[in-house]
């Protein structure tokens, strides 16, 4: 997908829409099948193509000029990922012993 | 025209006296103005936390709960906590001297975002109106950690108003945050790179990241403290199967960062300090720089070393009171680059001077015990005594407090015009100093023999110690109304202040004392170094100075 | 006198050019700002920052969310299974559209076709009163089945999903519903916000504010609506479909 003119903004747009749409429905219908611990799994990956499919094109991170914006995003995210790994830390060790 | 050393005749315009009125000062977005608006502001609650630490000291003189009830004693030491760290501490440096000098010391007309800047002041009233409402009322009595389920079931005190006090306040350093990153990535003049940024401004970037990524934790909750409270959607209430602890994480996961927001700043002023009065460039610049980011990464990592005794698995402790070590590698090497500085160094001994040595030993002292704390073994003993009341205070008070008035000393001649008195400020640094270290010094040992935080009343064998802490608390006042008396007293009666008494290096030093409202006439184009001091003092810089109004 | 007209700095993001007429041209510029790229690369990174600390307040909420889940899954099963992902579902196109209209807004300023503008901003603001109306709906069925934490809170005989005879337990399921409320509450705050926001930017665009050449307000009233999306997105599998199959 290039941005190179000007009516080809519209395509990406509109072929990312239905992008979201498919992954939403998607979502939907394989949460009705039973793939056991794999059916979160599964809900987070199509979740996190849909975010970054909102982040790279609707918010133009991908047309990012410099990557001090990326590492905004990567860095917010990083800091999230050590609230919620180190807190498991503890709550995933409580009742070894 | 070059910097001047003799004293001007004629009041020139400059941002104090461009506009009056008190709707000049209440809607304006010069960074300048809203400095000091943050001043005052600050002062005051200075004044209030000031207020319980000294009631708390005298019900301490004796062994008995004889002075206030029970209750009130939670209530005084609670308000204390809050109102000196979301009210003093964590708005001091940022809001004052950040908002004042960080625009000028990258040669940029004013932060990226003045209105904000503005906004975010009336935030800090907002909540400091409803903090003293809250105070007023009733006050709240659940320590200033607000543990659960205390704070949400239990207590009877005004737990909703602060919490919510505190959530306001929270937005206020959020911005102040938000707009120092933008400001430092996008205003800097022409030239002034990266490793040409003061370090000043690495300090107030490191500290903006904590701001900015923390406080909203924090924010939240708050939030579902008050949701439980007023509410009932309990996620902390035992009875339903919810975890008190869930809420300490969550807590201290902002509340660790939030100590490295009340000390960077600090450290950045310490460097400026160090470097103008040995008249050397800082040693290990980048090392000094980098040290800020890393302090601000590592305190994200720590934060459950606050809770070894809380309840939590003893193998996240274990990895807890790793990371807990690590985490004072950065800060060291920011004491041993300072001392590297001043090795051969030029040593002038004034005020601001005096500030940043107290601040070396200070915050030597406070950071070592703070390691004691991260071994468990040692914190098992000493946790919730007074040993870590005297490491916490070592730190924000030895540290982040002198850095702060050593700041404000240095600064002073550029932001009021004014020469404060030499003499009374080296007088009262050295009153801060005798008595910060009578006060809790006492406190470590306190700890150490038992005697349990958050009590009103002790065994009897502790009161010697605990009538020195209270009589160095006296001398502490004392120590730190000087300076309140003497730079009001210089508003009026001072010697006007020459554009750059230091003559120290940096872009803010070549402005008038006071700047004029958009602090450079001309955009500064930065041809030099940081700290060129071996320069300044050979003469050459006079040459290269850009022309400034 | 250094040459300070057009000089623009080697650096990547300090864009302090210093051109002497640009202010003239532009009444949009801000004082303090030398460029009006300066200007809109500022309120750029300005948004993605707040975003960040929106992220970061979202964030301890499903960190909260994840442990719980964690240690009363069944529980949490029973009662996601109780609240209607039809609906939830619908909800998650209906931003999805609204999302699409956002970028098309900013796409009709940028080609000047000021109509469509208009058009996209109130399709916008109408799929984000769809989103608020489904929203109550599902809040009030929730009041009506007892499902809201407090003393009318009743959750007996809800059977954990895939455990025929097993009960859940009604105590973690209010902890469930709490986080239900909070999250979902919270996030519903964030549209009401961004729906003022929208108001005031048709209001601009009806007045003519936006151009090809500047048009940064619906950029960055653009970046927070996405993130109202985004959160969404990971709210809907995460609260409606725990455990979904028969």
């Amino acid at each position: 997908m290039s941005d190179h003119s000007k009516s080809s903004p519209l395509v990406t747009y509109f072929s990312v829409w239905i992008a979201l749409l498919v992954g939403t429905f998607l979502t939907y219908e394989v949460a009705k099948i039973d793939l056991g611990v794999f059916n979160s799994a599964v809900a987070l990956i199509i979740a996190t193509t849909k975010a970054l499919l909102v982040a790279l094109f609707f918010m133009h991170l991908k047309g990012a000029s410099e990557k001090l914006l990326k590492l905004v995003v990567i860095s917010t995210i990083f800091f999230l990922f050590i609230l919620m790994a180190l807190a498991m830390a503890d709550y995933g060790t409580r009742y070894w012993s | 025209m070059a910097t001047a050393t003799t004293v001007q005749p004629v009041e020139r315009e400059n941002y104090l006296n461009k506009e009056h009125g008190l709707g000049s000062w209440l809607l304006t977005t010069d960074h300048k103005r809203i400095a000091l608006l943050y001043l005052i502001s600050i002062t005051f609650f200075f004044f209030i936390g000031g207020l319980f630490a000294l009631l708390i000291r005298l019900e301490l003189l004796t062994p008995a709960g004889d002075l206030v009830g029970a209750d009130t004693y939670n209530k005084l030491f609670t308000m204390h906590g809050q109102v000196m760290v979301f009210f003093f501490l964590i708005p001091s440096i940022p809001a004052v001297l950040g908002n004042f000098l960080v625009p000028m010391m990258i040669g940029a007309k004013d932060l990226a975002f003045p209105r904000i800047n503005l906004l975010s002041w009336y935030i800090y009233i907002i909540a400091g109106v409803m903090m003293l409402h809250c105070i007023a009322t009733g006050g709240v009595d659940t320590g200033w950690t607000f543990y659960t389920p205390f704070s949400t079931a239990f207590s009877n005190s005004k737990v909703i108003e602060a919490g919510l006090a505190i959530f306001v306040a929270g937005f206020s350093s959020i911005l102040t945050g938000l707009n120092f990153i933008v400001t430092i990535h996008r205003m800097r003049a022409p030239g002034m790179t990266w490793t040409r940024l003061p370090l000043f401004i690495w300090a107030h970037y490191a500290t903006s990241i904590i701001q900015v990524l923390g406080t909203p934790v924090v924010a939240i909750t708050l939030v579902l403290v008050v949701a439980e409270r007023a509410l009932h959607l309990g996620i902390f209430d035992p009875k339903l199967g919810g975890d008190p602890l869930l809420f300490q994480h969550l807590f201290w996961f902002y509340s660790h960062p939030a100590v490295y927001i009340m000390i960077l700043p600090s450290m950045g002023v310490v460097t400026e300090v160090i470097a103008c009065f040995s008249r050397k460039r800082i040693f290990g610049y980048s090392f000094v720089a980098l040290s800020s980011i890393a302090i601000a990464v590592f305190g994200f990592l720590v934060w459950a070393h606050h809770m070894f005794v809380a309840g939590i698995s003893v193998y996240a402790a274990l990895v807890f009171s790793i990371l807990s070590y690590a985490v004072a590698v950065p800060s060291a090497v920011k004491v041993f680059n300072w001392t590297a500085t001043l090795f051969k160094g030029s040593i002038h001994y004034d005020a601001p001077m005096l500030y940043a040595f107290g601040f070396l030993g200070l915050f030597t002292m406070g950071g070592l015990t703070g390691l004691f704390l991260s071994s468990l073994g040692v914190d098992m003993h000493v946790h919730d005594t007074y040993f870590v009341i005297a490491h916490f205070h070592y730190i924000m008070v030895g540290g982040a407090l002198m850095g702060y008035l050593g700041g404000l000393h240095f600064w002073w001649p550029k932001i009021s015009g004014k020469l404060y008195p030499e003499g009374w400020a080296r007088l009262a640094a050295l009153i801060v100093f005798l008595g910060f270290n009578l006060t809790f010094f006492p406190q470590f040992i306190l700890g150490y023999l038992g005697m349990p935080r958050r009590y009103y009343e002790y065994p009897p064998e502790f009161q010697v110690l605990n009538v020195l802490s209270t009589a160095g608390a006296t001398v502490l006042g004392v120590g730190y109304l000087l300076p309140m008396i003497y730079f009001l007293w210089s508003m009026r009666y001072g010697k006007p202040a020459p554009d750059n008494p230091w003559q120290a290096a940096g872009l803010e030093w070549q402005t008038q004392s006071p700047p004029t409202t958009f602090n450079f006439e001309e955009e500064p184009v930065v041809t030099w170094e940081a700290y060129n001091y071996d320069e300044i003092d050979a003469g050459h810089k006079q040459e290269e100075v850009k022309v400034v109004g | 006198m250094p040459d300070t007209s057009k000089r623009r700095s080697k650096l990547s993001d300090s864009q302090a050019a210093v051109s002497p007429h640009e202010g003239l041209h532009n009444p949009g510029l801000l004082h303090h700002f030398a460029t009006e790229e300066q200007q809109k690369d500022a309120s750029n990174l300005g948004m993605w920052i707040f975003l960040a600390t929106e992220v970061m307040f979202f964030g301890g909420l499903f960190c909260a969310y994840l442990i719980y889940r964690g240690w009363y899954f069944g529980d949490f099963a029973a009662a996601s299974k109780s609240i209607d992902a039809a609906l939830g579902g619908t909800n998650t196109a209906v931003l999805i559209c609204s999302s699409l209209t956002v970028v098309l807004a900013i796409w009709a300023a940028q080609t000047s076709r000021r109509a469509l503008l208009i058009l996209m901003l109130v399709l916008t603001m109408l799929f984000g009163l769809a989103f608020l109306g489904i929203k109550g709906i599902e809040y009030r069925d929730k009041f009506v089945e007892h499902h809201v934490p407090g003393s009318s809170f009743n959750f007996e005989h809800e059977e954990v999903p895939g455990h025929p005879g097993q009960y859940a337990n009604p105590r973690h399921a209010q902890i469930f519903f709490a986080l239900y409320f909070v999250m979902t509450g919270l996030h519903a705050l964030h549209m009401i916000v961004g729906l003022g926001i929208f108001s005031w930017l048709l209001y601009k665009a009806w007045k003519g504010a936006f151009t090809p050449r500047y048009h940064t307000p619906l950029e960055i009233g653009g970046l927070y609506w996405h993130f109202v999306d985004i959160v969404w997105i990971y709210l809907f599998p995460l609260l409606y479909l725990i455990d979904r199959h028969p």
